[in-house]
């Protein structure tokens, strides 16, 4: 009987045991070496233990690198700097979101979505007073955008993938820079077109600054979504009769409905933050206003804003609380834009 | 194919050419609205309200006013370039490193993290950045000052590094990453995979195909993406308001306590001015929207075509 030997599928991609072992070690060196030059030499902060970090590897890299071939130390140190450069380029966000949960959870009572601030004051203890005016007004403006540049998006969509007339390359043109115009320039062209002839900063002009904001992210993303439908539906529709009209009000628009709401979702999602054009169109106000074309109108932003100009202790932890509601909402939003445009591709 | 439209075909053509065309005229509306109320101040003050540099608003009878908004323009610019010179490396290597170095689970997460960081809204940037970063900004910039302030730009006259263009720069240059990256890891996407498998088969290192085959086929669309970045720093109000220190004369002492931006200025001076001022406000209103513009479509120019392609 002679043995059989079955061979090993083998995995030369897959990194050999050794590699992840010298590498590991390397790292904990690089740790432990970074660790010591912090204690030592008083490099303090995120900044300074990056530095250390940073060249620790490098040396590294150098001493070990002569074993290697002049391709590989290349490639080595190439990608140190690489790496380095991404890790900068991430640490913002990360630290962005850290600081927002950290310090914004702080004031997140119960308290902060249920009142207003029309008994408090900013200094007042955090367990008084809250943002509901101001959510509530971020929310009637954000609506009132919608209803109006949602159809003119959906239009613009429709023009670009079912007409494609003679003024493609324009309107493609036009809301490509559009998406670009600085948001206090909305604000300024609301306020001196509206606001400032009326009777000063209501929800309704906040509402058409955002609206201006938000209409090229509606108007891209429904041309993408409506490119994403099928010739042969429109051909079936045309083959059984319909006009042009019926097929695209009756067979294209609804097959996307869901990413016609992403559409808007994505649109609301770009402009609830958006604070520079409500300073000149929808002021601030303590309590909620109901009626859009009478008085200034708290948001969301505005309130974050206000609080921090405010600055003392307890104002700031309001600004991030607020901050903290902002960014959940905005999260909130794209999740759920992501999962309804998904079920469109299929 | 010529196709007959029947009349119920030809209204709804026509609602919808109009419905697309609402764009066109909003924006037209907004270019010629500001020029129209800003007018007076350019025929007032002509060449000099760009090149001016003094800005009062004077609210006694006798006392004229001034409006020159060129240390903002030049302030503005400055902050941009500032913010442009680092995000564009960081962006080139981010797009690299989440394209070509990061695998499976990292490289999910971080393309996860650069959707949701371009939706953060400026005025958390603001708010970061004044109350957490500024204190790494200041000690960056201190150790700048010291150790370089024999170069010009790096000379400071107080010891203040708080609330600098620097500063400025930097924030915004956290709040660009986002765009430029997203673009720039687009295009290299699109490098063609032969391309790149040609240069590992001809022996070539990973950091050789890179170099050789993603970076000058990605060249035009980051100019584009950093073209993008530049258009949104340019108009950027409230993270700008929020860190910079606005000072009226003109300043290239980039790590001084003072700086310029057009934005904030209108965010700053809009809520006490009078009328005459809010005419002034609204005419820097139209050059910054020119200036945003220009920036934009020469940018949307260049990714339209190197993406379509």
């Amino acid at each position: 009987m002679s043995d059989i030997t079955i061979p090993q599928p083998a995995r030369p991609w897959q990194r050999k045991r050794a590699e992840v072992a010298r590498s590991g070690v390397s790292l904990a060196l690089v740790g432990v070496i970074s660790f010591v030059i912090v204690l030592f030499t008083g490099f303090a902060g995120v900044d300074g233990w990056a530095v250390t970090i940073f060249l620790v590897s490098a040396v590294l890299l150098f001493i070990r690198g002569r074993k290697l071939s002049t391709k590989e130390r290349g490639n080595a140190k190439i990608q140190l700097f690489i790496t380095a450069a991404a890790v900068l380029a991430f640490a913002p966000w990360i630290s962005i979101f850290g600081s927002v949960l950290i310090k914004g959870i702080v004031g997140l009572k119960l308290n902060f979505v249920t009142t207003d601030m029309r008994t408090t004051v900013p200094d007042d203890d955090l367990t008084m007073g809250g943002a509901l005016h101001a959510m509530l007004g971020s929310l009637m403006m954000v609506v009132i955008a919608t209803v109006i540049t949602l159809p003119l998006g959906i239009l613009s969509g429709v023009y670009l993938t079912e007409i494609k007339g003679r003024f493609t390359f324009l309107v493609r043109f036009v809301v490509q820079s559009m998406s670009g115009v600085p948001s206090i320039v909305a604000g300024l062209f609301v306020f001196t077109t509206y606001v400032s002839v009326t009777n000063g900063p209501t929800a309704l002009g906040g509402a058409l600054a955002l609206g201006v904001l938000m209409l090229p992210t509606v108007a891209r993303t429904s041309e993408e979504v409506l490119k994403l439908v099928p010739d042969d539906l429109r051909s079936a529709s045309l083959a059984l009769g319909a006009r042009q009209w019926r097929t695209t009000l009756m067979v294209v628009l609804p097959t996307v409905r869901s990413g016609l709401i992403t559409a808007a979702i994505l649109g609301v999602a770009r402009v609830i933050g958006e604070t520079a054009p409500l300073l000149l169109t929808a002021g601030s106000n303590t309590a909620f206003s109901f009626n859009p074309v009478q008085g200034p109108i708290a948001s969301l932003p505005i309130y974050v804003f206000g609080m921090l100009q405010i600055g003392t202790e307890y104002a700031v932890n309001r600004a991030w609380t607020g901050a903290l509601v902002l960014m959940i909402v905005v999260f909130a939003l794209f999740y759920t834009a992501r999962k309804l445009g998904g079920k469109d591709k299929r | 194919m010529h196709v007959v439209h029947s009349r119920g075909d030809k209204v709804f053509r026509g609602i919808v050419t109009a419905g697309a065309l609402t764009s066109l005229i909003i924006l037209g509306l907004i270019g010629s609205f500001l020029f129209a109320r800003g007018a007076q101040v350019f025929s007032q003050y002509g060449l000099k309200f760009i090149t001016g540099t003094n800005w009062s608003s004077s609210m006694e009878e006798g006392i004229p006013s001034e409006f020159g908004m060129g240390p903002m323009l030049v302030g503005t610019v400055i902050v941009s370039l500032i913010a442009l010179l680092f995000a564009v490396p960081m962006s080139i290597a981010g797009a690299l490193y989440i394209e070509f170095y990061a695998t499976g689970r990292v490289r999910k997460i971080l393309s996860g993290l650069l959707d949701l960081a371009a939706a953060i809204p400026s005025l958390i940037f603001g708010l970061w950045g004044i109350e957490v970063f500024s204190d790494m900004g200041q000690r960056w910039a201190s150790f700048l000052g010291n150790r370089l302030g024999f170069i010009p730009i790096f000379n400071t006259i107080s010891d203040n590094f708080g609330r600098s263009p620097f500063v400025a720069g930097c924030v915004l240059a956290s709040m660009v990453v986002p765009i430029t990256t997203s673009v720039a890891r687009e295009v290299y996407s699109r490098t063609p995979r032969e391309l790149i498998d040609t240069c590992y088969a001809l022996g070539g290192s990973k950091w050789g195909a890179i170099k050789t085959v993603v970076l000058p086929f990605g060249k035009s669309g980051v100019v584009g993406g950093a073209m993008l970045g530049l258009g949104r720093a340019l108009g950027e109000t409230v993270a700008v308001y929020l860190v910079l220190n606005l000072n009226f004369r003109y300043t290239f002492r980039i790590l001084e306590s003072e700086g310029g931006n057009v934005a904030s200025l209108i965010a700053t001076r809009f809520g006490e001015s009078t009328s005459e001022e809010l005419t002034a406000l609204v005419a820097a209103g139209f050059v910054l929207f020119l200036l945003t513009l220009t920036v934009n479509m020469i940018a949307s120019a260049i990714v339209t075509k190197t993406t379509r392609s």
